[in-house]
C-alpha cells in the first residue's frame, strides 16, 4: 500500500476535529485564567452571539464543500432582517415567509446562473453581495429608514427561550443536526462532496451535478435569510448597517473548521467549532478588558493563517501518505 | 453468443467533429447481447470519442444511436447509465477525497430509517462487492489513499454493480497488475454469459484474444474491418490498425527492443549515473538500494504496492524520505527536491498522468517544452525557434497525433496525453531517466518507437530505470532486473536469467516465504 494508516489517520482527525480540540484548549484556558469567563452568563452570551454566524456558516459549509463561494450571505443576512421587520407590521407568518422568500430567491438565481452558465460564483455571488446591498438601502432610504419589528409573537422567537438560551440557539442546534445528517447521510449530501471533489468524474458517475450547485445556493441564500430574520427579531429592528463584511467571517468560520476551500471535504461539527471558537476568542478578549475588539480580528486572522498552513501540512501527509 | 439475436446498442454511420480533426466519419458498429467486443486502433483513431457519444458525453453531429430497438438520444452520462449503459472511462474518474465505499456506492447507497443512508450497511456492502474482485481493505479510507490498481478495481465495480445491459470498459487493464486482469476477465465472461454486451478497448493485443470475441478496428476515425476475432491472424489485426501491408508489418516494422545485452555488460564508466542507498520511507521503502550504470537498463519488478513507483519518486525527491541519500554522477543530490533532481538531469516520467504530470489547458509544445525551459533558454530568455525545433522532432518521433503544437492537450487522446509526457521528459536530454510505465495506453505501433527510443538512449550512455507491469517489456528491455517486495529489493536477475518465469518466480517465491 501506498499510505501509512496511522500517519494518514492521525492527520484526518486533526483535520476534522483540530478546531475542536483548540476550542477545548482555549475554554480550559480561559477558565482558569479568568474567574469571570467560566459563567453560564458568558457561556449563554457567546452560544447566542454565535447562532447567527453558525446558521449562516452552515449554507456556507455546503456551498464551499461543493466546490464553490458564496459572497452574497451578509448582504442577505441584513436583506433578510430588513424584510422580516417590515413584514412583521402584517403579522408574523408574513414576518417570516417574506424574507425567506425573497433570499431564497436570491440564492436560487444565483444557484442557477453558476450552474447552468458555468460563471464563477465568486464573481456570481460578488455581484449578489452589491446589488442585495443597494436594494436594501433602497428600501431603507439609505438606510435612514429603520423599520421596527411590530408583532411581538414574532419579538418572541428571537428573545425568548428556555434555560437560559434564546430560541435562536435552540434553533442553530437544530439545523447543524439536520445539515449533518444532510450532508453525511443523504445522496444529496453525497453528491455535495462528489461535486467539490471531482466535478467532471461525478458527472460521468450520474451525478446530478447542475441541480446539487443550485440546491446549494439556494440553502445558502434561505439560511443567511433565516440568520437576518432571528436577528431583527432579536434587536426588534431591521438594522441596515449590519453585516458589512460579515461573509467573511463566516468563511473564516467554515475553512477553521477544518472545511477545505478548495472543495471536497468538510463537515458541519467543524464548522460549528470554528464559529465558537471564534466566539470564544471574542469573549477572551473582552475578559482582558484593555484590548479593543479590533484585536480580535487580529487574533482570527492570524488563527485563519495558521489553519490554512496546516491544512496544506495535513494534506500533503495525506497525499503522499 | 448467439449471432441471431438482434444488437442491443448500435451506431449508424455517426460522425463526430471537433475543431481541426474528424473525430468519427460515418462510425457503424452493432453491439449484440452476450458478446465481447473488442475496440482498437491507434491513438487518436476515435475509439473513446465513439465511447462518449454511446454514453451521451458528446453529441454526434451526424448518424443515429439505436438502443433496444429504437433510437436514443442521451442528454449526459445519467442518462445513458439509468437506460443501462455502464462505462469505466480510460482516465479513472471517481472522487479521490471521498471513501473507497461511498465512491462505489455513489448513488445507490443503502438506505435504512426515514430513507438515510445507512452506512454500516453501506460499508458491510462496499467491503463484500470489492472482496468478490480480491481487494481487502479498510473501506472507510479515502480512496486517493490507494494506487492505481485499487482504484481501477473500485471503478470497475462500480460499474458492473450498477444493472446494465451495456458495459464498456475503456482501456481498464492498463493500471491492473496480472492478477487483477485475472480477475477483470473472470468478471467479463461471467458477464457475457449473463446476456450483457461488453465493449472492450486495449491496445494489449493478448488481453483481446483471451477475452473477445469480435473486434473492430478503428483507423482515422472510420471503421477499418468489423468481425470475428478469433480469425484475425496477429499480425493482420496489427496491420490493419497502422493501415500498413501485412507484409510490411511481418518483415519487421514493429521490432521492439533490438539491442543485444543478454549478458552482464562491462559498465561504461566508473561510477554509477545514479546510486540510491538506504531509501527509506515508513510503511512504504524499507532500505531500498539501486544502482543504474550509464548505458545500462535496469528494470524494477514487483507486484502492485511492491513500491516501485516509490523508489522512483523517492529518488527523484517527489516522496520525502525517512533516510537513504541519492547520488548523481558521484554528487550527492539535495533530498526532497525534484528541482534539484531535474538540475542534476534526473528526469521521472511519473505513473499517474492526470494528476502528476500533464497539464491540461496548456498547449502540446508548452507541456513538451515545460521541463526543458532551463536548457531552452538563454539568460533567462527562451528561444522560441529552439522550442519549436524539439517539439517538431518530439510529435514527430513519437507521432503524437494533434491538431497542430498549439492544441490544449486536453483535447488530445489518451495515448497521445502520455506520448507528450515521455517527450517532456526526453526533452531535458537526461542522464538518468525513470520510467514508470512508458508504454501504458499506448499503441503497438507507438509502443514499439518509444522502446526503439529507450535502447538508443541507453547506447547513447543514458541510464534507465524501467518500471512495467508487463513483464514481456521487462524482459525484452532491461539488462538487469531487480525485484521489489513491500518495499525491499528481494532479488537481482541478470544476463541469461532474465525470463518472464524467472521473474515471476522470484516475485513468488519472496511472496511465499514472507506469507509463511
Ligand atoms: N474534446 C476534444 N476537443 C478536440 N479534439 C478532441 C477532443 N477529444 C478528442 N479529440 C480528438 O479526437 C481524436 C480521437 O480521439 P480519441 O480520444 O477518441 O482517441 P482514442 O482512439 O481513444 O485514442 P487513445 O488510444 O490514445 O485513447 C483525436 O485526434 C483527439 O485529439
Ligand atoms: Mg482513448
Amino acid at each position: 500500500m501506498t499510505g501509512s494508516p496511522g500517519r494518514e489517520q492521525v492527520s484526518r482527525v486533526l483535520q476534522q476535529h483540530g478546531a475542536l480540540m483548540v476550542l477545548a484548549a482555549l475554554v480550559i484556558v480561559g477558565s482558569v485564567a479568568f474567574d469571570s469567563f467560566a459563567t453560564a452568563g458568558n457561556a449563554a452570551s457567546v452560544l447566542v452571539s454565535s447562532s447567527f454566524t453558525a446558521i449562516i456558516a452552515i449554507g456556507m459549509t455546503f456551498v464551499i464543500i461543493s466546490g464553490g463561494i458564496d459572497l452574497s450571505v451578509g448582504s442577505l443576512f441584513v436583506f433578510g432582517g430588513v424584510l422580516a421587520a417590515y413584514g412583521s407590521q402584517y403579522g408574523l407568518f408574513v414576518a417570516l415567509a417574506l424574507p425567506l422568500a425573497a433570499c431564497g430567491l436570491v440564492g436560487l438565481l444565483q444557484g442557477l446562473l453558476i450552474a447552468r452558465t458555468g460563471m464563477a460564483p465568486f464573481i456570481v455571488t460578488l455581484a449578489g453581495l452589491l446589488g442585495v446591498r443597494g436594494l436594501m438601502l433602497a428600501i431603507s432610504d439609505e438606510g435612514a429608514t429603520t423599520y421596527l419589528v411590530k408583532d411581538s409573537a414574532f419579538a418572541r422567537l428571537g428573545q425568548g427561550g428556555l434555560f437560559g438560551l434564546t430560541w435562536p440557539v435552540y434553533i442553530t442546534a437544530l439545523l447543524a443536526v439536520v445539515a449533518m445528517v444532510l450532508l453525511q447521510r443523504t445522496a444529496f449530501g453525497q453528491n455535495v462532496y462528489a461535486v467539490g471533489g471531482n466535478e467532471p468524474g461525478a458527472a460521468l458517475m450520474g451525478v446530478p451535478v447542475a441541480r446539487t450547485k443550485v440546491y446549494v445556493y439556494l440553502m445558502s441564500g434561505l439560511l443567511a435569510g433565516l440568520a437576518g430574520v432571528l436577528n431583527a427579531a432579536r434587536l426588534s429592528s431591521g438594522v441596515t448597517i449590519l453585516g458589512i463584511g460579515l461573509e467573511l467571517d463566516v468563511i473564516a468560520a467554515v475553512v477553521i473548521g477544518g472545511t477545505l476551500l478548495t472543495g471536497g471535504a468538510g463537515g458541519i461539527t467543524g464548522t460549528i467549532a470554528g464559529v465558537l471558537l471564534l466566539g470564544v476568542i471574542q469573549s477572551l478578549i473582552n475578559q482582558v478588558g484593555n484590548l479593543t475588539s479590533a484585536f480580535q480580528q487580529v487574533v482570527s486572522g492570524l488563527f485563519l493563517a495558521l489553519v490554512v498552513v496546516a491544512q496544506r501540512l495535513l494534506g500533503r501527509a495525506q497525499r503522499l501518505g | 453468443m448467439s449471432q441471431s439475436a438482434a444488437p442491443v446498442l448500435e451506431a449508424r454511420r455517426i460522425s463526430k467533429r471537433f475543431p481541426g480533426v474528424v473525430a468519427l466519419d460515418g462510425v457503424s458498429l452493432a453491439l449484440l447481447p452476450g458478446e465481447v467486443h473488442a475496440l482498437v486502433g491507434e491513438n487518436g483513431a476515435g475509439k473513446s470519442t465513439l465511447i462518449k457519444v454511446f454514453t451521451g458525453v458528446h453529441r454526434p453531429d451526424g448518424g443515429d444511436l439505436i438502443y433496444n430497438g429504437s433510437p436514443v438520444a442521451f442528454g449526459t452520462p445519467l442518462d445513458a447509465q439509468r437506460a443501462g449503459i455502464s462505462t469505466i472511462y480510460q482516465e479513472v474518474n471517481l472522487v479521490p477525497m471521498m471513501s473507497v465505499a461511498r465512491n462505489l456506492m455513489l448513488g445507490r447507497e443503502p438506505r435504512g430509517r426515514l430513507g438515510v443512508i445507512d452506512t454500516a450497511r453501506m460499508y458491510g456492502e462496499a467491503e463484500r462487492i470489492l472482496a468478490g474482485y480480491g481487494v481487502v481493505t479498510d473501506v472507510r479510507r479515502p480512496l486517493r489513499t490507494f494506487g492505481m490498481g485499487v482504484q481501477q478495481m473500485v471503478a470497475l465495480a462500480r460499474a458492473v454493480a450498477i444493472d446494465a445491459r451495456v458495459v464498456i470498459m475503456d482501456e481498464p487493464t492498463s493500471s491492473l497488475e496480472p492478477r487483477e486482469v485475472e480477475t477483470l476477465f473472470s468478471v467479463i465472461r461471467r458477464l457475457r454469459d449473463d446476456g450483457i454486451a461488453v465493449v472492450y478497448v486495449s491496445h494489449r493485443l493478448d488481453e483481446l484474444y483471451e477475452v473477445c470475441d469480435r473486434v473492430t478496428v478503428l483507423r482515422d476515425g472510420r471503421v477499418a474491418h468489423t468481425g470475428p476475432l478469433a480469425e484475425l491472424e496477429r499480425l493482420k489485426l496489427i496491420a490493419l490498425m497502422l493501415g500498413r501491408d501485412l507484409d510490411e508489418v511481418r518483415t519487421g516494422g514493429l521490432t521492439r527492443f533490438s539491442r543485444d545485452r543478454r549478458h552482464a555488460r562491462e559498465r561504461d564508466g566508473a561510477q554509477p549515473a545514479v546510486r540510491a542507498e538506504g531509501l527509506t520511507r515508513r510503511q512504504v521503502l524499507r532500505g531500498v538500494d539501486v544502482s543504474v550504470w550509464p548505458g545500462e537498463v535496469v528494470g524494477l519488478g514487483g507486484l502492485l504496492g511492491a513500491g516501485r513507483s516509490e523508489t522512483a519518486k523517492g529518488i527523484v525527491g517527489a516522496l520525502p524520505l525517512d533516510a537513504g541519500r541519492v547520488v548523481v554522477a558521484g554528487l550527492p543530490l539535495r533530498t526532497g527536491s525534484t528541482t534539484a533532481a531535474i538540475r542534476a538531469g534526473v528526469g521521472l516520467l511519473p505513473e499517474d498522468r492526470k494528476a502528476e504530470g500533464i497539464i491540461p489547458a496548456l498547449s502540446v509544445r508548452e507541456n513538451i517544452a515545460l521541463a526543458a525551459l532551463p536548457s531552452l533558454s538563454r539568460a533567462g530568455v527562451v528561444s522560441d525557434a529552439k522550442i519549436d525545433k524539439v517539439v517538431e522532432v518530439f510529435m514527430r518521433r513519437l507521432r503524437i497525433k494533434a491538431a497542430s503544437p498549439h492544441q490544449p492537450v486536453q483535447e488530445l487522446s489518451g495515448g497521445n496525453q502520455q506520448k507528450v509526457l515521455l517527450a517532456r521528459w526526453l526533452a531535458i536530454r537526461p542522464k538518468i531517466l525513470l520510467l514508470d510505465e512508458p508504454t501504458r495506453g499506448i499503441d503497438v505501433g507507438a509502443k514499439a518507437e518509444v522502446q526503439a527510443l529507450v535502447d538508443e538512449l541507453a547506447e547513447e550512455g543514458l541510464g534507465v530505470l524501467l518500471i512495467s507491469s508487463d513483464l514481456e517489456e521487462l524482459v525484452e528491455g532491461a539488462d538487469r532486473i531487480l525485484v521489489l517486495r513491500e518495499g525491499a529489493v528481494v532479488g537481482e536477475l541478470s544476463g541469461d536469467d532474465v525470463t518472464e518465469d524467472t521473474i515471476m518466480t522470484s516475485i513468488a517465491e519472496r511472496g511465499a516465504e514472507s506469507d509463511g
